[in-house]
């Protein structure tokens, strides 16, 4: 276990810097008290605008808790989260998706009594500029009523665009789990995001499947003009599709950088087996880390 | 897709039933009696109320005991914006009424609208603290809010005369008015829940969180479907006063909540064809079970009658509606002329907007 990163975890702590590029999440100096039970610390992460970028640690490092802060489900004890310069802390969820991040879920959280287009409509909601009451009265309001046309028209061609439009009549729940997992992400993209944050998108998918998933996220980024930050266990997906990781350890940040010197990072193999077990070689770490 | 041209049809086949409607209701004051046309415009009226409450219960999600409370909101704005001043100073006996209220007079319509806004408005009072909660606690906390209404009612006698109620009210409600409101409700509620709107409002009764991370204000949406139940339940109420012709504050007690919730179970939760079919089958039922109440003689077997049987024949109905068919006779489905004209190439079970059929 030799330390050739050159990278002291230490000062990756202080710094948190990713590339030179712009910054466009900034996370900074977060820290996230239940009680007194720490679950993030001192956490400081800059996402560069347009990278995919990853999240690892191994069960209950806080890498949901740090979704959940980013996204204003949890308000931060300490520090903030700024998102293309606007600071986020503080802000409730649907604001923080107004301002343009959107989310996915570990446990996929369709609307499941609704058809595949619904749940992408629903998405499409925050971005509608129609009201309500406008819809009742179609002839006062024209303009309400082709937007809604417009929507049902754009989610139909986003649905394409996963491969779902075959299923867009099913019931959600109805889905294939894969299939469940696009249709997450569908109605994120509806949102019309520029942060895309996926927590396991790997989860549950046989190695054909985690291997699609690769050239998708990498599709997503450039199709739809995003920077995505994920959270996977899958250290494949993570190695393949990363350009820079944050890893996570009991709320504190020990490593980062590329994936070829996060795979090499004892403290890293260190957290995800153990101090006592020889060096593994890091594909096998992926394969521990898997729940 | 064909989508335009199903609806096309949808809307001219909407006509047929419409005009069926039409034609019953001018048949029917002239060859029904009293007590028929009475339950008929029940029906209307218990259709109001059903889907208003199918709107804050089954589409939104929110478990809501308080309608009986909003609807004696709306009976009694109405009840005393059409009462001539001399009805009211005759039925003031106990104390005198409030005299800015005494020569408050408006025309039927007006008051109906100012019934529907009042209690809308009371509505959206309680919401703000009471939507804050979930389950069972709203359906406490709105019960609680609906005691606090009837019992207000009861102790404000300048305002509303108190226990002994409002008499003498102009039966402005007939077939025309009762179904015409119906309609107008009918054709409103659907719009709203065939649009995106609808779409959210089931999103934040599916899942809550998802529904935030989609950008939406959750509690701004289930305080406007509140809301808008509420207003529902003060246009029933008005209506029903102005039908019985007499309101006091007993109308308004928990059993006809009650009988409001079997009307959206019975019909299933979050259909609006399902509160209409409900009405229809909780009120004629209601009504029809009466016999059962009647001393029966079946050969030598005599059977007194029984004040309240039919009330528990019909907890055994309901009950057996729960054990056997949970979902309600719709489920969370819909009307459609589709079921009878399968459109051809159109993708199975495309979202359309159905239940404007009746």
């Amino acid at each position: 276990m030799t330390l050739e990163t050159g990278l002291e975890p230490e000062s990756g702590l202080e710094s948190g810097s990713g590339s030179g590029k712009n910054a466009i999440l900034e996370i900074e100096d977060v820290t996230l008290r239940f009680g007194g039970l720490v679950a993030v610390s001192g956490l400081s992460v800059r996402v560069p605008e347009g990278a995919i970028t990853g999240l690892i640690g191994p069960n209950g490092a806080g890498k949901t808790t740090v979704f959940n802060v980013v996204t204003g489900f949890y308000r931060p004890t300490q520090g903030s989260v700024s998102f293309r310069g606007r600071t986020l802390t503080g802000l409730p969820p649907h604001k923080v998706c107004e301002a343009g991040l959107a989310r996915t879920f570990q446990n996929i959280r369709l609307f499941h009594n609704e058809t595949v287009l619904e749940n992408v409509m629903i998405g499409a909601h925050v971005r509608q500029r129609g009201k309500w009451w406008q819809t009742l009265v179609p002839f006062a309001f024209p303009g309400a009523l082709r937007e809604e046309e417009e929507i049902r028209a754009s989610s139909m061609e986003l649905l394409s665009r996963l491969g779902l439009a075959a299923q867009a009549g099913a019931v959600s729940s109805s889905l294939p789990y894969g299939a469940q997992r696009r249709l997450e992400i569908a109605r994120a993209l509806a949102t019309r995001p520029k942060f895309l944050l996926l927590d396991e998108p790997a989860a549950g998918m046989n190695p054909q499947e985690s291997a699609e998933l690769l050239g998708f996220i990498r599709r997503l980024r450039d199709d739809f003009d995003l920077t995505i930050l994920l959270i996977e266990h899958d250290m494949k997906v993570v190695m393949g599709v990363c350009e820079h990781i944050w890893v996570l350890d009991r709320g504190m940040l020990i490593a980062e950088g590329p994936p070829a010197e996060i795979r090499l990072n004892p403290r890293v193999v260190e957290a995800y087996l153990g101090k006592d077990v020889p060096a593994a070689p890091p594909e096998h770490a992926g394969a521990w880390g898997i729940e | 897709m064909n989508g335009t041209g199903t609806r096309a049809r949808s809307g001219l086949l909407n006509l047929l039933p419409l005009a069926a409607l039409v034609c019953f209701l001018w048949w029917a004051p002239a060859n029904l009696d009293g007590y028929k046309l009475r339950v008929i415009n029940l029906i209307a009226i218990n259709a109001i109320l059903g889907l208003s409450l199918n709107l804050i219960y089954g589409m939104a999600g929110m478990f809501s005991l308080g309608h009986a409370g909003f609807m004696a909101i709306g009976a009694y704005v109405s009840a005393l914006l059409i009462l001539t001043p001399e009805q009211k100073v005759t039925m003031w006996i106990l104390e005198p009424i409030a005299p800015w209220l005494l020569n408050l007079h408006t025309p039927f319509i007006v008051s109906l609208v100012l019934a529907g806004l009042a209690a809308a408005f009371v509505g959206w009072l309680i919401a703000l603290p009471v939507l804050r909660l979930g389950g069972d606690y709203l359906g406490i906390a709105t019960l609680g809010f609906a005691e606090i209404i009837r019992i207000l009612i009861v102790n404000l006698t300048p305002l509303t005369n108190g226990s002994l109620g409002l008499k003498g009210i102009p039966a402005h409600t007939d077939l025309w008015m009762s179904y015409g409101c119906f309609l107008v409700i009918l054709v409103f509620v659907a719009r709203l829940m065939g649009g995106n709107f609808g779409n959210v409002l089931r999103a934040v009764r599916d899942d809550e969180v998802a529904a935030r991370t989609m950008g939406i204000d959750t509690f701004r949406v289930r305080t406007l479907a509140f809301t808008l139940g509420c207003f529902g339940a003060g246009i029933g109420g008005a209506l029903m006063g102005n039908l019985i012709t007499t309101i006091d504050p007993k109308m308004f007690m928990i059993t006809q909540t009650y009988n409001l919730l079997m009307i959206v179970v019975v019909g299933g939760l979050g259909s609006i064809t399902g509160s209409v079919i409900g009405s229809v089958l909780v009120t004629t039922m209601l009504e029809w079970l009466r016999f059962v109440e009647n001393p029966i003689t079946l050969g030598s077997l005599h059977i007194p009658g029984i004040p309240g049987m039919r009330m528990v024949l019909f907890s055994v109905l309901l009950i057996a509606i729960i054990i056997f068919r949970r979902e309600g006779i719709m489920g969370t489905r819909e009307f459609s002329w589709n079921w009878f004209f399968p459109p051809k190439n159109a993708p199975r079970a495309l979202p359309d907007e159905g239940g404007r059929g009746r």
